[in-house]
């Protein structure tokens, strides 16, 4: 019975860690059609959110600093959301309806943002905030003028080898007058550490069976995002508009919803949803440059086997994978697989973690093939390809 | 709206890519003293003067102008570039230091660094541009046995020189690389042998799954076994995966009251164990756990409260109590910052500089095949103690075992009493009893049978 019980948790905690951070996916790629590669950088970055809100609460003494992950999930949120926006608004808005581009895009993307997280110090930062505000300033105030396009590639040819120029030659003087201060970089190429706080430390005992809190944590997080989704899709007024856009693009178009604005939001929810999963599995595994390259190929799985489009599928797709891995990894069949020496045998040597991967991915592939568009298919037309 | 690009957006774009070129550029830290002069002087100088030098010699840079090239090649981006770049950090010290003592021989040495990228082809096709275009005299680089298993057919091809300044799963002897990191004999066994005598027979091996921890491991069986221990379970994690649920379970099972836990894993899956290991219960008074890929980074990037109590094994820690380990500590926070730690591979590759400069002065030449023969035997007050270069090409270093305490650093438990002589090939394997490696004496070489 404790076996049993066992399983069905493990199954749910490894499927829940999966679910939370296929969720924004399941957004981005299944509601929108958009392979976003740097979904796992978004991840990451809500990681890092997490590690910072965590130092500065560290700051503050103790009974405050073991509140900071109340606070860290809605930063992350809102950081990745933002940074979201900024990917849907000068990237991804140019290649809707061009699957290839996107995902060559998306994954440019994605090794920029690692490698800022990586090399990101003050010099870096003042010299593109610079940067920014010298050309999209002058951008702004040229482009009040009547005559803006006939001196536009004037404009360009001189503003940006100017800005460029200037904001190279003010960081190159930091650099020189402060030295390691502003020439350390703020993370590094080095993993940092997230340390749950002391009451998300330690488990939950019940007879023989122990609940990490981390993980009945993630939990109760999963279920409230998905929670929230449903509330948000169902009840409130952009809710529906964004689902009648994702049914059909221009028929709601003439009814006056705003799609490029639903498209802005849709795609920041679902980089939003990103940092709340990073937040999560900080208090898991490890907060590091390639974070997010773990959990991609991961999420990816979950939303086409669940069926692209349906949040139900990538809910049902995530505690399937979870409870089937933890069953093969762990070998949990082995008892009732006793009496038959073969196929015991054949569990047997699936049961290490790497192993048990293959098996899985395997299953995969065979369920593929049975329901090419996974568990929950999207029914009738499908619209707006 | 979709427009051709006209010749005057190709030259906006152009020089909208150059402006961010040059102010990433910018942005990125200069480190090294630019000493372009010399180094123009060889190659293309051949090109465009008329009166062509008559001989390009193929010979390394020694004679040209005043600096020696080494190269410098690690990861310094990828997965690996967590570990590497403080490695790059200690051997730069390491030259830094020995350029304002007066440098060797008289000249400057000038590091060439390059990014290998965390990706085995790339390694051994930037060992190949620092060798036949840099014209290093040698390189000191590599991380992962995966990337120096790369590399190795160039250096034999080009007879050149490897500095390797990592512990690895021994099983190699090549006359074109130095190890300076630990071989099996030096790290895994007498940790193995400490766990035995002091905290339990039953054992459970944890590793992720490539060349290293699968060798580490057989070695590790072999060992227990014939010491009358007993192997409960293994397992292995992908690389970069975090899930170890199925792990946690799998020990409790093997182990209900309690069991030594042997740890190979590498990366990203340390942390994600030690974190979820905590949560499971599962604490260092019953489950110590002795880890190999742990060093003082490493404890910072996991956290303190996960790994407190726990074990590791290694040639080196912060807190080794030597004179010269105080100058080497002092020395690489004064450059590169107050809260970075100093841990094994950073001492092995800083002491690799080091013995390797001995060697030139010994040989009074950068000529490789002088310095290779004059590098055996050299000596050093190494940080961690007194190193000595074996006729095998690895060293001979101190073990130590180290418990982590509260302040993130290790409290050192157990240290060998005298340098423990390194063994390439494993005498707990069956296919390697009894072979021995010595390049002092070229009708030996890298294998060979040793008479009983």
């Amino acid at each position: 019975m404790v076996e049993f019980l066992n399983v069905i948790f493990s199954g749910i905690s490894i499927g829940s860690v999966l679910l939370i951070a296929a969720l924004g996916l399941a957004v981005v790629f299944g509601l929108m059609g958009v392979i976003n590669m740097a979904h796992g950088e978004l991840i990451m970055l809500g990681a890092y959110t997490t590690f910072v809100v965590q130092n500065v609460f560290k700051g503050l003494g103790s009974p405050l600093s073991e509140t900071y992950i109340i606070l860290a999930i809605p930063m992350a949120f809102l950081v990745t959301a933002l940074v979201g926006l900024l990917l849907e608004k000068g990237v991804v808005r140019f290649l809707y309806g061009r699957p290839l581009e996107t995902l060559l895009a998306t994954w440019g993307v994605s090794l920029i943002l690692q490698q800022f997280v990586r090399s990101v110090n003050w010099v870096l930062v003042i010299g593109i905030t610079l940067f920014c505000l010298l050309f999209f300033g002058a951008w702004w105030v040229v482009s009040r003028r009547p005559d803006f396009d006939r001196i536009r590639n004037l404009f360009f040819t001189i503003m940006l080898p100017l800005s460029a120029a200037i904001s190279a030659v003010v960081g190159v003087v930091l650099a020189q007058t402060y030295k390691l201060a502003v020439t350390q970089p703020w993370f590094g190429a080095q993993n940092v550490n997230v340390t749950a706080p002391k009451w998300l430390q330690g488990g939950l005992n019940i007879g023989d069976l122990r609940l990490p809190y981390t993980r009945l944590f993630i939990i109760f997080l999963t279920i409230l995002c998905v929670a929230g989704i449903y509330y948000f899709f169902q009840r409130t007024a952009w809710g529906l508009r964004i689902r009648a856009v994702t049914q059909n693009r221009s028929m709601s178009s003439c009814l006056g919803i705003p799609t490029q604005k639903v498209d802005a939001l849709t795609f920041a929810l679902g980089s939003g949803l990103a940092g709340v999963a990073g937040c999560a599995i900080s208090l898991l595994g490890s907060v590091g440059p390639n974070t997010g390259q773990n959990y991609i190929v991961d999420t990816f799985m979950v939303v086409v086997v669940g069926g692209v489009g349906k949040l139900v599928g990538s809910i049902v797709a995530a505690l399937a994978i979870g409870t089937v891995s933890y069953i093969i990894g762990s070998n949990a069949l082995a008892p009732l697989l006793s009496p038959i020496p073969p196929l015991a045998d054949f569990f047997g040597f699936f049961a290490t973690t790497s192993m048990a991967k293959v098996m899985v991915f395997a299953l995969i592939i065979v369920f593929l093939q049975v329901r090419p568009a996974g568990l929950f298919p999207q029914k009738g037309r499908t619209v707006d390809a | 709206m979709s427009r051709k690009i006209s010749r005057r957006k190709f030259i906006l774009y152009g020089s909208a890519t150059l402006g961010t070129t040059i102010l990433l550029k910018a942005c990125g830290s200069n480190t090294t003293p630019t000493a372009q002069t010399p180094a123009a002087n060889t190659t293309p100088a051949a090109n465009t003067t008329p009166i062509a030098n008559t001989t390009p010699t193929t010979a390394p840079v020694a004679a040209s102008g005043d600096t020696i090239k080494v190269g410098i090649l690690h990861s310094l981006s990828g997965t690996m570039a967590i570990s590497e770049k403080s490695v790059v950090d200690a051997e730069q010290l390491a030259i830094e230091e020995i350029n304002k003592s007066g440098g060797v021989l008289g000249k400057q040495i000038q590091p060439i660094v390059e990014d290998g990228a965390s990706d085995w082809p790339t390694f051994a096709e930037k060992a190949k541009k620092l060798i036949d275009q840099d014209k290093v005299v040698t390189i000191f680089g590599c991380w992962t046995s995966a990337s120096r298993k790369a590399v190795l057919p160039v250096f034999e091809e080009k007879k050149h020189m490897l500095w390797y300044p990592v512990q690895y799963e021994g099983q190699e002897c090549s006359n074109n690389i130095f190890y300076t990191g630990a071989a099996p004999n030096q790290q895994i066994e007498p940790s193995v042998d400490w766990l035995l005598q002091n905290k339990g027979k039953e054992f459970f091996l944890i590793g992720s799954d490539y060349v290293f921890p699968r060798t580490a491991n057989t070695i590790i069986k072999a060992q227990v076994q014939a010491k009358g221990g007993k192997i409960v379970g293994e397992d292995y994690l992908p690389l970069g995966s975090t899930e170890v649920t199925q792990i946690i379970s799998k020990i409790k099972q093997a182990l209900p009251n309690g069991g030594v836990i042997y740890n190979t894993l590498n990366g990203d899956s340390n942390v994600a164990f030690f974190k979820q290991m905590k949560d499971a219960g599962l604490t260092p008074d019953k489950y110590p756990t002795m880890s190999v890929s742990i060093a003082e980074e490493e404890v910072k990037a996991i956290g303190v409260d996960y790994l407190k109590g726990h074990y590791a094994a290694w040639n080196y820690f912060q807190t080794v109590d030597t004179p010269e380990n105080k100058k080497f500590v002092q020395a690489f926070k004064a450059k590169y910052g107050a809260d970075r730690v100093t841990n094994d591979p950073m001492e092995a590759a800083y002491i690799a500089v080091y013995l390797w400069k001995q060697a030139v002065e010994k040989a009074k030449t950068t000529d490789i095949e002088a310095v290779r023969k004059a590098a055996l035997g050299q000596t050093l007050a190494a940080p961690e103690g007194k190193v000595t270069m074996d006729n095998n090409h690895h060293i001979y270093k101190t073990v130590r075992i180290g418990e982590v305490g509260e302040d993130g650093l290790f409290k050192i438990v157990s240290a060998s009493t005298a340098p423990v002589k390194p063994i390439p090939w494993n005498q707990f394997v069956a296919e390697t009893k009894g072979y021995s490696c010595d390049w002092s004496d070229p009708s030996k070489g890298g294998k060979f049978q040793v008479k009983s």
